[in-house]
């Protein structure tokens, strides 16, 4: 079986520094991991490295998604082939209304796979059945691309899409930031509602606390730009008793 | 130096044109002396240039070099082509009144009696001997060369009368279209007046038929707005690409008047529009709202004064320029508050989006104030579009240039969302659509 991602020896730098130091990370369909580690050790650098962001140079190994050069393509072919960044901190962006936000990346992304475009009212039935499902009311979808949303909702706004697009790379940067424990609730159940055994998740996040709603099935430390441990559940709450020092010491 | 400038290119000095051209240009009663005022005006200066200060960042002898002959009228073929262009640039529920290579063509034209809507030809106007009208049609400022150009040599127009209480029923479109295939001028003015608590949507388009590609379109447009009146103005520049548009108008309002502007410029090499907005009653309001939408080397300049000379009265004005590749935008505003004109509210704002290092956008706000109990602002900003928000976009499958789109849209959107009336805002959102697919 070919793995659904693969990251080899990985080593990236922005500007003159080297953020990772050759990390390697294997993702089958279906399962659920977690990277925890503490702040600076490069997980956000790993999440926006896999999603195609301008500003890393990637010096070295290479990253695999379906068997294929991921680091070859465009961001936008990558979100086509089935990426998804769920992202830690969403951008507003004034003037684009949500709804013709979502028709325009879901039609790009099936031009790009070669499948036909939804008519208006295919796509409006199933963003309505989706957006019901995570409690979010219509008149967001009539706003902005997230003008005017709170932190929860801008989180629900990305499971949203997440949902649509129906991925089957889904990476949670950090989902839990700026999130109280009920608004952390419901955008988990809304994850936990898209796994399947086709698809597979890479939770990022700095504490156990997100762990408890969404069960991984891998944790994987992180510190100074590599994969330090990695082990099953066990370990996240082995390392909410330890902390990250003694990884920082042994990195 | 001046007269060598006013030159065309056949050599003929402006005044040689303007004497063969003489039996063509409308001339009863007092028009004749105007016409000759305007020119003595003109070439006085000749096509101003960057040390006119009004004129420094849109040097009309470096961009135009010199004033092309003025366009024979339209032939049989012209009228057939331009009607072929009319098709394109029509709006559907609107009244149409069609202007080729600078005359009226009422075969093309919707000239239908209406209750309280007089339409007639300049032509006809300027002959029916109403000097009162002569006056008001030749009462723009000769201190402006171009607008003298145009005074001096313009050969028709339409003028529309709109009297007291009158509502209209569908907007007003005059279409400009040049269909000749030399390179020549077309020289054009229009008048509307609009009495009291009256309405009216007037729609302004500039197009070019088939052949038509090297030309100068000159216009000009006075409107006057009666108390308690309300005017909707859209004009949309879509010129060839190798086309020069110079327009100007003059506008004044009565008291409670309305007058909502917006004008979208994304064709010819050259442009400019030159506004003047007087306010000569009280607590009447402006909205002026413009979108230039540029690139190669195309260049638009929009000159506006807005000229609070009553108390009570407020302005907004709203400019977004997105420049690609080496185009050049320029905007300058002027806002004067004369000394009676209390409680003046006006505000501008301009911004400009740079997608390449070439492009250039030149913003001179001018604030004049001689009261003290007034608010005035004024802003200016130009930059690039902002990576976080297109990687965002890319991320969820948006190609770069879709990606880019979503943006440049939702940054116009803001001018555009200004037009009152829905149909003629999806024009204008259409037109905006239509220049980002050229880009693609």
């Amino acid at each position: 079986m070919t793995a659904l991602l693969e990251v080899k020896n990985l080593q990236v730098r922005v500007e003159d520094r080297e953020i990772l130091h050759g990390l390697s990370l294997t993702v089958n369909p279906g399962e659920v991991h977690a990277i925890m580690g503490p702040n600076g050790s490069g997980k956000s650098t790993l999440s926006h490295v896999i999603a195609g962001k301008p500003g890393y140079e990637v010096t070295g190994g290479e990253i695999l998604f379906k068997g294929e050069d991921l680091l070859e393509m465009s961001p936008d072919e990558r979100a086509a082939k089935g990426v998804f960044l769920a992202f830690q901190y969403p951008v507003e962006i004034p003037g684009v209304a949500t709804m013709n936000f979502l028709r325009s990346a879901l039609n790009a992304q099936r031009k790009a796979r070669g499948e036909s475009e939804f008519s208006t009212p295919d796509f409006l039935k199933k963003v309505r059945e989706v957006a019901k499902s995570l409690s979010i009311p219509q008149d967001m979808l009539k706003r902005g691309v997230n003008v005017g949303f709170s932190g929860g909702e801008k989180k629900r706004n990305e499971i949203l899409q997440m949902a649509l697009f129906e991925p089957s790379l889904c990476i949670l940067d950090e989902m839990d930031s700026g999130l109280d424990i009920d608004a952390l609730r419901i955008a988990a159940d809304g994850v936990n509602a898209l796994r399947s055994p086709d698809r597979a998740m890479v939770v990022i996040t700095h504490y156990q606390r997100l762990l408890n709603y969404i069960v991984p099935d891998f944790v994987h430390v992180m510190s100074r730009g590599k994969v330090v441990k990695s082990g099953g559940k066990e370990l996240a709450l082995e390392l909410e008793e330890s902390g990250y020092a003694q990884f920082e010491d042994a990195a | 130096m001046n007269v060598a400038l006013a030159k065309t290119d056949t050599g003929r000095a402006l005044s040689d044109a303007f004497a063969a051209a003489r039996e063509r240009l409308p001339a009863a009663g007092r028009v004749a002396d105007l016409r000759q005022q305007a020119l003595d005006a003109y070439e006085r200066t000749g096509l101003p240039h960057r040390r006119i200060e009004d004129w420094k960042y849109t040097d009309l002898r470096v961009l135009i070099r010199e004033v092309l002959p003025l366009a024979p009228a339209p032939d049989a073929a012209a009228l057939k082509r331009a009607e072929a262009a009319l098709k394109a640039a029509a709006i559907e529920g609107t009244r149409r009144l069609v202007l080729v290579d600078g005359a009226f063509a009422p075969d093309l034209s919707d000239i239908d009696a209406e209750k309280g809507l007089s339409i007639r030809p300049l032509r006809e106007a300027l002959d029916g001997g109403d000097s009162a009208l002569q006056v008001q049609l030749f009462a723009l400022d000769n201190a402006n060369p171009m607008v003298a150009l145009n005074s001096a040599m313009l050969t028709d127009g339409v003028v529309i009368e709109i009297a007291d209480g009158a509502v209209l029923s569908q907007p007003l479109h005059i279409v400009h279209i040049a269909a000749g295939a030399a390179a020549s001028s077309i020289f054009t003015r229009s008048l509307l007046r609009l009495g009291k608590n009256a309405a009216a949507t007037l729609v302004e388009s500039y197009v070019a038929a088939d052949a038509a590609m090297k030309y100068q379109a000159h216009d000009s447009l006075v409107i006057a707005i009666g108390d308690n009146s309300r005017l909707d103005h859209v004009r949309l520049v879509e010129d060839a690409a190798e086309a020069v548009n110079i327009s100007s108008s003059v506008v004044s309002l009565g008291a409670h008047a309305h007058f909502n502007t917006f004008g979208l410029t994304s064709g010819a090499a050259v442009s400019r529009y030159q506004a003047t907005i007087a306010f000569a009653g009280e607590n009447s309001r402006v909205e002026t709202n413009g979108v230039n939408l540029l690139k190669g080397r195309q260049h638009a300049d929009t000159t506006l004064l807005m000229d609070h000379a009553v108390p009570h009265c407020a302005s907004r004005e709203v400019f977004r320029a997105v420049l690609d590749d080496s185009a050049h935008s320029v905007f300058q505003g002027r806002i004067i508050v004369r000394p009676d004109a209390q409680k003046t509210d006006a505000k501008m704002m301009t911004r400009a989006l740079l997608l390449s290092d070439d492009a250039e956008a030149d913003n001179k706000p001018e604030l004049e104030i001689f009261a003290d109990d007034v608010t005035c602002g004024h802003g200016a900003t130009s930059g690039a579009l902002d990576d976080s928000l297109l990687f965002y976009l890319r991320a969820r499958g948006l190609p770069e240039k879709e990606a880019q789109a979503l943006l440049i849209q939702a940054f116009v959107g803001e001018a555009i969302e200004s037009i009152a009336n829905d149909a003629l805002r999806d024009l204008a959102t259409s037109a905006a659509e239509r220049w980002l697919r050229t880009r693609s």
